[in-house]
């Protein structure tokens, strides 16, 4: 409810008195209302806690109020302000007619109060002689009493105006008030709006455009500064603009932000105006265009990171194609409605065809997708299973041959949890029937190949035992032959001892004497037993070779010794012979080591072969050592009957004589040659034999000259 | 042929083949030594002990008691055990020789032997014993003479 307010000082106290100076001399020097108005108003602003003020004075001659300033009222409170002096009952003009301002309460609804939103004080212009006022100032309020200082303004305005209402014309006053209608419908704009003439000299600007190119007084240097390059870039850009014609000119211009610092990009709007009375001057329109150009920029590189995103997930799907490409089972991705949205190429061998394909092709290929779309429903249906595992009948399309396949669907669900597809592999039995089938095969055959092994082993073994027995026997049976041999030369000597004791003891006449005839005879008996007894000791001999019993018994002696001793051994015999029998040994001789005892024998068994097969002629035996192989030779050479080349091996073997008729004209058993060719071996030599027909034969003998024991 | 150099030497001859010992006793006499003879092993032991020869010809080859144990229970005999033994055998395999020596023969001869090396053989021991058999005494008497 409106009231009364106490003013309560009227001296000029509580503000800067140089303030209430300066604005006292501004109202002494003009003429203009207007300017009185806003000027007292913005000191207000300016100067107090008033956050809203307006002025209205009465419009002479009418009988309406008219708004001549005002600071912080909305474009739309300003527009609709409208009041009647003759209307008395409006709470208003009541507050005109007081002598006291009055005070409204922030929540009335008995009019629309132009301060919106606050209380506020009415103040009635009107000095003491005024009888009545010439006007209103309503100021903001937060509390009932008014404020000293917002009184003196009243009373300082409430003269100025009666001061020069008396002079100032309606028109001039009404053109004011339109003036500003226009200034706050400029303000009310939100793009920055400027008049310039053609330098960019401004002329008029709004709110928003002061807040670019004009700096207040008390501003920082940063930005007066700002303030100042914003005035260049601004008269850079309509200068370098076609301004020069009447059409609108559309340019990019970007400013600087006087309070953050930041550039601001501004899309700028000029227009060439020509005012006859005024001269041709510049409109122009910035709009901010930097939210769009950064929009722009954020949708470029959405764009860009979206195209990276393209390219990063088609290089994933390849990937992924390589590598079910690279599996060799078959392997499908179906969506809900069973619908193939991917498969790898074993798989299109199963499930495609080209259209040119022929019938049973295209039969099983569309089998095949049947049997496929039944097994995949076995997962879509099942509502709680992810996976299905089963078998299915398909067939090689190529072949038309019928293969079980092992199939497994899985389940692909969206993060939501919906189904999304249905990833099938297939899996051939069929190949690891048949591998089954071969491991099984393979492992009859290892398991084959194992016993006949072990048979064969079990059948060795037998045969190496039997071989063991056979070879025990044979050694049984060999000493048995040997022991028989000794015994059996043991009963052949106990008679033929007798034999040849007896014809001994006649021939020496131990009975009495003898006749010649008796004699004769006696002798033959005699010879044919010393025959018999060689047999048998030959035999013997090779009994005892060839039965191991016959050891060495190495000496070291000198060989023509030894030849001497054979030699004269065989005298009796050599005499008889009437053949020149002589023995050529070199002066230097090394001794032998072997065993003197089987080299004589040998050397008198070739001696007396060699006096037995040679009717006329000589015999030789000849020595001689050959330092290199550290060999030593005895050769018996005659001039005897020879033996044919083909025989040459056979005079070594057992019982052989070459001429073996009975009547033969050659004594001997037949085993010379045999046993020595034996013990030769058993003294590490050799015996070779050189010998022509009707030429005569060269036995010759050698020997290592030091025999090692073995 | 050959003179009995010491006719009243006795020779044992042991010998289980009638013919081969007969004819070594024949031979023998003829030579001039006294013989008397034994078919086995046994028998040899018998007669040396009773007869005490001065030489014992011995066939290895005997029935019932052989001529090795013969010889090895005369050499064991103290009464007999200064008796040279000559054995005789056909065996001419290596090591009986050897054997016959374990045995305790003193030489060792291989049949088929003509009565001359045989002789010649019984010459040679009876020759030896009496050699040893002078040493022993002469080194007796210079025993007694100290």
């Amino acid at each position: 409810m409106p009231r009364s307010a106490a003013v309560t000082a009227v001296q000029l106290v509580g503000v800067d008195p140089d303030a209430k100076l300066s604005l006292l001399e501004f109202l002494l020097v003009t003429t203009d209302l207007q300017a009185s108005a806003r000027r007292a108003v913005d000191w207000l602003a300016a100067n107090t806690h008033v956050k809203q003020a307006m002025v209205a004075v009465v419009e002479p001659g009418t009988a309406s109020m008219m708004l001549v300033a005002e600071h912080g009222i909305t474009t739309a409170a300003i527009v609709d302000f409208s009041l009647a002096r003759d209307d008395d009952a409006h709470p208003l003009i009541q507050a005109m007619r007081h002598a006291d301002p009055t005070f409204f309460e922030s929540t009335n609804d008995a009019f629309r109060s132009p301060i919106e939103g606050s209380a506020f004080h009415a103040i009635p212009l009107r000095t003491d002689e005024d009888s009545l006022a010439h006007g209103l100032l309503l100021t903001s309020a937060t509390i009932p009493d008014l404020n000293p200082d917002v009184a003196w303004v009243a009373r300082t305005l409430a003269r100025q105006v009666g001061r020069l209402l008396s002079r100032q014309t309606l028109a001039e006053t009404r053109f004011g008030q339109e003036r500003m209608l226009l200034y706050s419908i400029i303000n009310a704009v939100t793009d920055p709006i400027l008049l310039t003439d053609t330098e960019g000299k401004l002329i008029i600007a709004n709110t928003h455009a002061e807040k670019l190119f004009a700096a207040p007084e008390d501003a920082s240097e940063g930005w007066r500064r700002a303030t100042g390059l914003n005035n260049m870039l601004f008269s850079a850009a309509l200068s370098t603009s076609a301004v020069g014609h009447s059409e609108m000119a559309r340019r990019e211009l970007l400013l600087v932000d006087p309070l953050e610092g930041s550039d601001l990009l501004f899309e700028l709007l000029s227009s060439r105006a020509t005012d006859e009375r005024q001269g041709t001057y510049v409109v122009s329109i910035l709009r901010n265009v930097t939210d769009l150009a950064r929009a722009k920029e954020e949708i470029e590189e959405s764009y860009r990171t979206l195209r990276l995103a393209q390219a990063e997930v088609r290089d994933e799907r390849h990937r992924l194609d390589l590598i079910i490409d690279s599996v060799a089972d078959p392997i499908l991705v179906t969506d809900q409605e069973g619908d193939i949205v991917l498969m790898n190429e074993p798989a299109e061998r199963l499930f495609t065809a080209p259209k040119s394909a022929s019938d049973p092709v295209l039969r099983h290929v569309r089998a095949n997708g049947a049997h496929l779309t039944s097994f995949v429903s076995n997962v879509l249906t099942r509502g709680g299973e992810q996976r299905y595992r089963g078998e299915i009948q398909l067939t090689d399309p190529k072949t038309g041959r019928l293969s079980p396949v092992e199939g497994l669907a899985g389940q692909i669900l969206s993060e939501q949890g919906e189904l999304m597809w249905v990833v099938t592999i297939l899996h051939d039995l069929a190949e690891a029937i048949e591998k089954a089938k071969l491991f099984e095969q393979l492992k009859q055959a290892s398991a084959e190949l194992e016993r006949k092994v072990q048979e064969a082993t079990a059948e060795l073994a037998e045969q190496n035992e039997l071989l063991r027995r056979q070879h025990i026997a044979l050694e049984q049976a060999s000493a048995l032959k040997s022991q028989f041999l000794a015994n059996m030369s043991h009963e052949f000597r106990t008679p033929l001892n007798a034999i040849l004791g007896y014809t001994h003891m006649l021939l020496n006449g131990v009975t009495g004497p003898i006749s010649d005839p008796q004699r004769k005879s006696l002798s033959r008996i005699d010879s044919n037993s010393q025959h018999l007894l060689a047999l048998i000791n030959d035999i013997l001999d090779i009994t005892r070779i060839e039965a191991g019993r016959m050891p060495l018994n190495l000496s070291t002696f000198k060989i023509p010794a030894l030849v001497d001793e054979v030699m004269s051994e065989l005298e009796p015999i050599i005499r008889r012979s009437n053949l020149s029998v002589r023995s050529t040994m070199p002066r230097v001789l090394p001794a032998l080591r072997s065993d003197r005892q089987k080299v004589k024998q040998i050397v008198l068994n070739l001696l007396s072969n060699a006096l037995k097969f040679t009717p006329a002629g000589s015999v030789t035996i000849k020595a001689s050592y050959d330092a290199r192989s550290r060999t030593v030779d005895i050769a018996v050479s005659d001039t005897g009957v020879g033996i044919p080349e083909a025989d040459h091996m056979k005079v070594f073997e057992d019982f052989r004589q070459l001429d073996s008729s009975p009547a033969r004209g050659y004594g001997g058993t037949g085993l010379g040659l045999s046993i020595c060719r034996r013990l030769s071996q058993m003294l590490d030599g050799t015996i070779d034999l050189e010998s022509k027909v009707g030429k005569g034969s060269t036995f010759t003998l050698q020997l290592p000259a030091r025999l090692r024991k073995r | 042929m050959t003179k009995p150099e010491s006719a009243d030497a006795l020779v044992l001859v042991v010998e289980d083949y009638q013919d081969a010992r007969e004819m070594y006793s024949a031979y023998l006499q003829f030579s001039g030594y006294r013989v008397e003879e034994a078919t086995n092993g046994m028998e040899a032991i018998e007669k040396a002990i009773e007869l005490m020869p001065d030489i014992i010809l011995m066939d290895l080859a005997l029935p019932k008691v052989d001529g090795w144990e013969a010889t090895k229970r005369l050499k064991s005999d103290p009464r007999t055990r200064h008796i040279p033994i000559v054995a005789l055998t056909g065996h001419a395999l290596a090591g009986f020789a050897e054997g016959a020596r374990e045995a305790g023969c003193d030489a060792f001869v291989t049949k088929p032997c003509l009565p001359d090396a045989l002789v010649a053989e019984i010459r040679r021991m009876l020759a030896k014993t009496r050699q040893q058999d002078d040493d022993k005494r002469g080194s007796e008497s210079s025993g007694q003479r100290r």
